[in-house]
């Protein structure tokens, strides 16, 4: 045997530091989960470090909120068409919800605080026509756009929110106006959201075109709880 | 004042290839992930591609270096680095080393999970990205002691010169590598 040989123990470290971190990849997220209470101290200590969030985002630039021009347009199958500035969005009667974000890559902010507008509201007044059976949500991001079938819409936790955490929406969450659906993975919930057009039939949205399922269910879709 | 032989050429390209690889993707995989900083720059779409074709050009020029550079000596230097004793590098650089190429090849393998995920489920996983996000703060964190002994801390930047011009004072070298019998410059 190799007994006079030196012990190779840099080998050892090198192959056990790349094992642990390929078989991470399975045991990663629940080992983390468990230790988050007590690292949740040291995240804040970090001001530049994201505190659960990650910024997504398509086009060269973050769309720009301008108070003044901007209008939310509701159009398509609707017996009103409407344009909604930013004051009569917020002049409509809001609603509050505190649910979990789930992102299809994933990660998961807890207990995010949102205020907004339920699409009811905004049912009352255009009135979609019967033959409407979902709804097109477009970004000032283009070609960032996403839909939802009229039943998905109807979720009693869905919501065109201009508030987050007590605050107005940031740029890089969507300001002014983003949709949240807490059932369905964050790629769904369209950020600078300025268009909604009630359609016959939902279709692929940005990353649907690019292979991610269309019924975003959280846990149950995009090759998750098969 | 004589000088020792400390780092060959293809050493010294390995290790400024893997710097400048190293900062590139530092710094774009930053913008990527520190909303303040996405904001700030915008251009996701070009950030990203520079991030995933520049960590395919980091791996593809550090292995075209060794297969073109002086293989044999490159793996007389692994070879010392499996044993994790004084010789021709201290324990702790060659801890560093050892991590350090662990990390790259990790980087490599969630980076690689993450970009196909996006397109084939087969490929996603929960924890990718939080692994990718770890190795990032890890790495760091070797390379600020990294870059303190080598540019700041007196006893030991004297090294800093083995990397950039090949050769070390052989006073230097002796009473920091007692085990070690340099090779004379020429």
């Amino acid at each position: 045997m190799e007994n006079s040989s030196p012990k190779k123990y840099g080998r050892g470290l090198f192959l056990a530091t790349l094992f642990g971190g390929v078989t991470s990849i399975a045991w990663g997220r629940p080992v983390w989960n468990r230790f988050n209470g007590a690292l949740a101290g040291v995240e804040a200590l970090v001001p530049l470090v994201p505190h659960g969030w990650r910024i997504y985002s398509v086009a060269d630039m973050m769309p720009t909120f301008e108070p003044a021009t901007w209008r939310l347009a509701i159009d398509g199958l609707v017996q009103q068409k409407l344009a909604l500035s930013y004051e009569e969005l917020r002049a409509l009667p809001s609603a509050h919800q505190v649910t979990d974000f789930h992102c299809v890559t994933g990660w998961t902010v807890r207990n995010v605080h949102w205020k907004g507008v339920r699409l009811s509201e905004i049912f009352d007044r255009a009135r979609p026509f019967p033959e409407a059976h979902a709804l097109q949500f477009v970004s000032a991001e283009l070609p960032y756009l996403d839909y939802l079938t009229l039943q998905q819409s109807q979720l009693k936790d869905v919501m065109l929110a201009y508030e987050m955490d007590g605050k107005p929406l940031t740029r890089e969450h969507g300001a002014p106006l983003r949709l949240v659906i807490p059932e369905m993975y964050g790629y769904k919930g369209v950020k600078w959201l300025n268009r909604i057009n009630l359609v016959p039939q939902a279709g692929d949205g940005y990353w649907e075109v690019l292979g991610y399922d269309r019924d975003a269910w959280v846990g149950h879709s995009n090759g998750y709880g098969a | 004042m004589r000088f020792v032989r400390r780092f060959t050429r293809t050493e010294r390209t390995l290790h400024w290839v893997n710097a400048a690889g190293f900062f590139l993707l530092l710094a774009t995989g930053l913008i990527l992930y520190l909303p303040r900083l996405s904001v700030l720059v915008g251009r996701r779409p070009l950030i990203k591609d520079v991030h995933l074709w520049g960590g395919i050009g980091w791996i593809s020029a550090l292995a075209l270096v060794v297969l073109l550079g002086d293989r044999r000596g490159v793996l007389r230097t692994a070879r010392d680095l499996e044993v994790l004793e004084p010789s021709r590098f201290n324990v702790g650089q060659k801890v560093n080393a050892l991590l350090n190429a662990a990390f790259a090849l990790l980087f490599l393998v969630t980076g690689l999970l993450l970009w196909f995920g996006e397109r084939d489920t087969t490929f996603r996983f929960t924890s990718t990205v939080l692994v990718h996000d770890i190795l990032m703060y890890a790495a760091l964190t070797l390379l600020v002691g990294h870059l303190y002994l080598a540019v700041i801390h007196p006893a030991t930047r004297h090294s800093l010169r083995g990397m950039t011009r090949g050769t070390v004072r052989e006073d230097w070298a002796r009473r920091h590598y007692p085990r070690w019998t340099p090779p004379p410059a020429d």
